[in-house]
């Protein structure tokens, strides 16, 4: 009975090796020939409604660069996994992805909590992550590029705007958001902000809701409540699918963009689809690029992907729009496919090195770079007004690309923190020097 | 006309830059211009123009501007397009007129445009012949208070016969007057904002009790200082009672969801005593019911497309109390009496329906757009709105708990599913066919969740993940309720509602469901068998 049993065990073993064998074979099989491309956006839950056509861009870059001729002479070859909403999966499926699939560069994540979650595994195991989103700064990493906003170029200027008499010169304040990290770091860095500028605590209201919350009558029962005190402004960090609830409750009670407007950060063309704007018409979104932007990169960029969207027959058909985080996407794909021609290897530390002071002509109508030291871009803001048709009238734009912060100078803690990758301080994290001439010369940070 | 047209457009740009002097009034036809213009300040200077002259002949071109129906083009004409987006008729003139479409240019507005825009519209529109035209002028004039109204407000109030618009007038007048320097003024004002204002007006009457560091009160007379703060004292206690109404009414609405979400799964689990983790993925089909009788109506019956309701009620009753009734005879009949094989059955066909749904779908959320009929909604108090699409569900609601509860008392179906479930061995010594009955039921049970499922596509969001957030209220609801007892989740899910709504001011939406749960769990723990109890041999059985 005993050998028996330990026969089995021994062919098992086998089996599980032999299986293991051939799996590393066909995978390294496939690596000779193309170079592999991740991409880990949510295709399902929550944040699908956002995510779904982050994943299509990427794939319609590669499908571009493939007929270009791919990248160093091979075939760009996509990997899609599905982390469904769940943060803690996008920390597996980040695994899967660089240690399975042996993927040279991620494009994904949305909400900064399944950034978050992935981070420390390209940190370890030293991946490659584009993050197309507008986040709240507060982080930099060796691995990660970040081709959204930071605050000081959506959240601040955005603010601002409804500060000036164009804006509606806002006294009061509401900052609305879904409870999580982006909605909360970003909203402590708007009340520093609005203190700094005279708005006292009183007049700010802070309110979250859970992930995928759809009754809002309360909320903006209480919105309208807190509006009766003088002018005020929303500020919505709500993410996801629960922006289609709280949009129709705000048409429903009737609250008008010209009496209290509501500015989205993540809230673009593609969450607007699919809900009735006639009575949303003049609520506000701030981004670094709309599709209503009219410019020859633009028009190229919108054309390609509804030619897309028609050739593999993707769900919406004629009504896809492009957006913001998508945009970021095109812009990070192309940064991506220089750095690597310019190194000429798709090795992360290369690659990574060759990034800095890469530039691309993007649909916003400037031409952007990657700056060399915080791994952010620097990008135009433009502040748009939703209009009937689900898209954007541009009401106001900087006059050209501005610098990330990646460390917001309006929090205390954060003010003296600096992001620089380049020599000496290579850290993302902290206010001297990693490297310092040991002797006669300390960095003058130290003193 | 193109000449002095394109002077026109040059004297109006120049007063953007130039202050105008008081005494020269400026032309109607240079006023009008200046909207069809390309910037935004020629177009904000116009409007304070054409407000000066107060000329109702502008009305139609600013109603044009607003509805982004004014077109302009490079000579100056200015014209305005009907609804149907192919009459054109010149702004000056009022002559129809033929132009190219496309050589012609749409002014861009903002918020500030519209912010000064609406007023102006409004206070034109107080001689319309419409009474509720002339109601949404002047709520909008009380909204939004500016001294060039005072006099076109007066001579409205001399003709007004209706008594709602008045109300709103004298207090639209009211807050402007609050500002004048006439101390007998400002005390009638604060009288009539006493009397009709509500919590907008609130902050005005506060400001005026300010006090500087010199002691200085902002409101010199103390008269009217006394006036207000009796108006204020006023105005609390209506905004008071009109928060606790609101909160009730919402509380209400939020009930008539979780009941239509537990009522289906208070047969299912109540009666039967299944514990049928599928039935979330019963609302879900019930809503995908909707989208897709909604798609058929667009491709087939377009006229008809705001009553397909009335359509997808009765579908998705049927399609889920036949999937319903397929379950039942395919899996759970052979799992009665085992509760834990039961829970992992169900749970498993869930994540079957719902792969099947993503398959057939897609992952993304689909639209079900609102009929028109249900868009909007209700003042009912100041303040307190109540969206059409909440007042169905709540009437929706009180009908489905009506018809199943006749169904259940009065009915002979619902005589033998009150026998079997009671006493099953009984139940069939007389006759009954127990094993058909167990199948109605669970898709009667079934049925009603697809109708909850309809109900829910019209207040959130439709995806195949949507039954996942409603399973737990569900239970929540039917457990508290006590099982087996329709009435107990009438009133558990009336509990639950109101007091999320009353929390939720307080506490937050995140730490009031967090309390919520926590008194469920306190609650269940002293009185285990839920609100009502069942009594005699039926709870033994």
């Amino acid at each position: 009975m005993k050998t028996k049993n330990q026969l089995k065990k021994i062919v098992c073993g086998a089996i599980a090796v032999a299986l293991c064998l051939g799996a590393a074979a066909a995978g390294a099989e496939d690596d000779d020939d193309t170079i592999k491309v991740g991409v880990l956006h949510s295709l399902s839950g929550t944040m699908a409604i956002s995510e779904t056509s982050l994943k299509d861009t990427v794939l319609m870059m590669i499908e571009e660069q493939n007929a270009k001729g791919g990248v160093l002479g091979k075939q760009l070859e996509a990997v899609v996994v599905d982390p469904a909403s769940d943060w803690p999966l996008f920390a597996e499926k980040a695994r899967e992805l660089i240690a399975v699939h042996d993927v040279d560069v991620v494009f994904g994540c949305w909400t900064s909590v399944s950034r978050k979650s992935v981070l420390p595994v390209f940190e370890e195991l030293n991946g490659l992550l584009f993050y197309p989103v507008q986040y709240e700064g507060e982080e930099s990493s060796w691995n990660v590029f970040y081709t959204g906003a930071a605050p000081n170029q959506q959240a601040i200027p955005a603010v601002e705007y409804l500060m000036s008499e164009d804006g509606g010169g806002a006294q009061r304040w509401v900052l609305l958001g879904t409870d999580y990290v982006y909605p909360r770091t970003t909203n402590k860095i708007l009340r520093y902000f609005l203190n700094s500028k005279g708005v006292k605590d009183s007049d700010i209201m802070e309110e979250y809701t859970p992930f995928g919350h759809s009754d809002y009558q309360t909320i903006v029962a209480n919105v309208k409540k807190f509006a009766a005190g003088g002018p005020t402004a929303v500020v919505s960090t709500i993410n996801g699918d629960s922006n289609v609830p709280f949009y129709k409750e705000l048409a429903a009670q009737g609250i008008k963009a010209e009496d209290i407007p509501v500015v989205a950060f993540s809230v673009g063309e593609e969450e607007l689809r699919g809900i009735d704007t006639a009575p949303l018409e003049g609520h506000l979104a701030a981004w670094n690029y709309f599709q209503s932007i009219d410019n020859p990169t633009n028009q190229a960029f919108i054309e390609q992907w509804k030619q897309y969207v028609k050739d593999n027959n993707l769900p919406g058909g004629d009504e896809r729009v492009t957006n913001d985080p998508m945009e970021a996407h095109y812009i990070g794909f192309k940064m991506w496919v220089q750095a690597v021609e310019q190194a000429k290897t798709t090795d992360v530390d290369a690659v990574r090195q060759a990034l800095s002071g890469q530039v691309v002509q993007s649909p916003s109508g400037y031409p952007i770079t990657m700056d060399g030291k915080n791994h952010h871009l620097h990008k135009p803001v433009v502040i748009g007004e939703v209009n009937h048709e689900g898209q954007f009238d541009i009401v106001w734009a900087t006059d050209g690309p501005i610098r990330a912060d990646a460390w917001s100078p309006h929090i205390p803690d954060s003010a003296s923190k600096v992001a620089d990758w380049s020599y000496p301080h290579l850290c993302g994290n902290c206010s001297e020097p990693k490297i310092s001439h040991s002797g006669a010369k300390s960095s003058p940070a130290s003193q | 006309m193109k000449l002095p047209g394109f002077m026109a457009i040059v004297i109006t740009m120049a007063f953007a830059g130039v202050e105008v002097r008081a005494e020269e009034a400026p032309d109607f036809n240079e006023a009008l211009q200046g909207l069809g213009s390309k910037s935004r300040t020629t177009i904000l200077k116009s409007i304070d123009q054409l407000s000066e002259l107060n000329d109702p002949r502008s009305l139609s071109a600013l109603e044009a501007l607003l509805g982004k129906r004014l077109r302009s083009d490079d000579h100056d004409g200015l014209f305005i397009v009907d609804e149907s987006g192919e009459i054109f008729v010149d702004a000056l003139t009022g002559e129809e007129v033929r132009v190219d479409p496309d050589s012609l240019k749409t002014p861009r507005i903002n918020n500030r445009v519209r912010r000064s825009l609406k007023p102006l519209i409004a206070r034109l529109r107080l001689r319309n012949p419409d009474v509720s035209i002339r109601l949404a002028a002047a709520e909008e004039l009380e909204n939004r208070p500016s001294a060039d109204a005072a006099d076109s407000i007066r001579l409205a109030l001399e003709e007004e016969s209706d008594q709602t618009v008045r109300n709103v007038l004298e207090v639209a007048l009211a807050r402007i007057e609050l500002k004048s320097d006439d101390p007998q003024l400002r005390l009638g004002a604060v009288e009539v904002l006493g009397e009709h204002g509500d919590r907008n007006q609130e902050a005005e009457l506060v400001a005026l009790l300010d006090q500087n560091e010199d002691g200085q009160f902002a409101e010199s007379d103390p008269a009217v200082r006394e006036a207000a703060q009796s108006a204020i004292q006023r105005i609390q206690r209506t905004a008071f009672l009109n928060d606790m109404a609101g909160h009730f009414f919402y509380g209400l609405s939020l009930a008539s969801v979780l009941l239509l979400a537990a009522l289906g799964l208070a047969i299912t689990f109540g009666l039967m005593g299944v514990i049928n983790m599928a039935h979330g993925e019963m609302l879900m089909l019930g809503a995908y019911t909707t989208y897709v009788v909604i798609g058929l109506f667009e491709q087939h019956l377009l006229a008809w497309l705001d009553w397909y309701l009335l359509i997808a009620v009765p579908t998705a009753f049927l399609v889920c109390a036949a999937v319903g009734m397929l379950l039942e005879r395919g899996v759970i009949r052979f799992l009665y009496g085992r509760p834990l094989e039961t829970l992992l059955a169900t749970w498993g066909i869930s994540l079957v329906l719902i792969q099947t749904v993503r398959l057939t779908f897609g992952a993304q959320n689909v639209e079900v757009a609102n009929p028109s009929w249900l868009s909007g909604g209700y003042e009912i108090l100041s303040g307190v709105v109540l969206p059409w699409s909440r007042i169905a569900i709540v009437m929706f609601s009180i009908t489905t708990v009506a018809v199943v509860w006749w169904l259940l008392q009065r009915t002979r179906l619902g005589l033998y599913v009150r026998a079997v479930t009671q006493n099953r061995e009984m139940a069939a010594g007389l006759g009954i066919a127990t094993s058909r009955i167990d199948m109605l039921t669970f898709g009667l049970g079934s049925g009603i969740a697809g109708l909850g499922g309809v109900a829910l596509s019209q207040v959130g969001n439709v995806g195949p993940e949507l039954g996942r957030s409603y399973i737990v209220d569900s239970f929540m609801v039917v457990v508290l309720g006590g099982v087996g007892n329709i009435m107990g989740t009438v009133v558990a899910a009336l509990g639950l509602g109101v007091l999320n709504k009353f929390l939720e001011p307080v506490s937050g939406a995140v730490l009031g469901k967090i309390f919520v749960l926590g008194f469920l769990i306190l609650f269940i723990q002293r009185r285990p068998q839920g609100i009502f109890a069942l009594k005699g041999r039926a709870a033994e059985a």
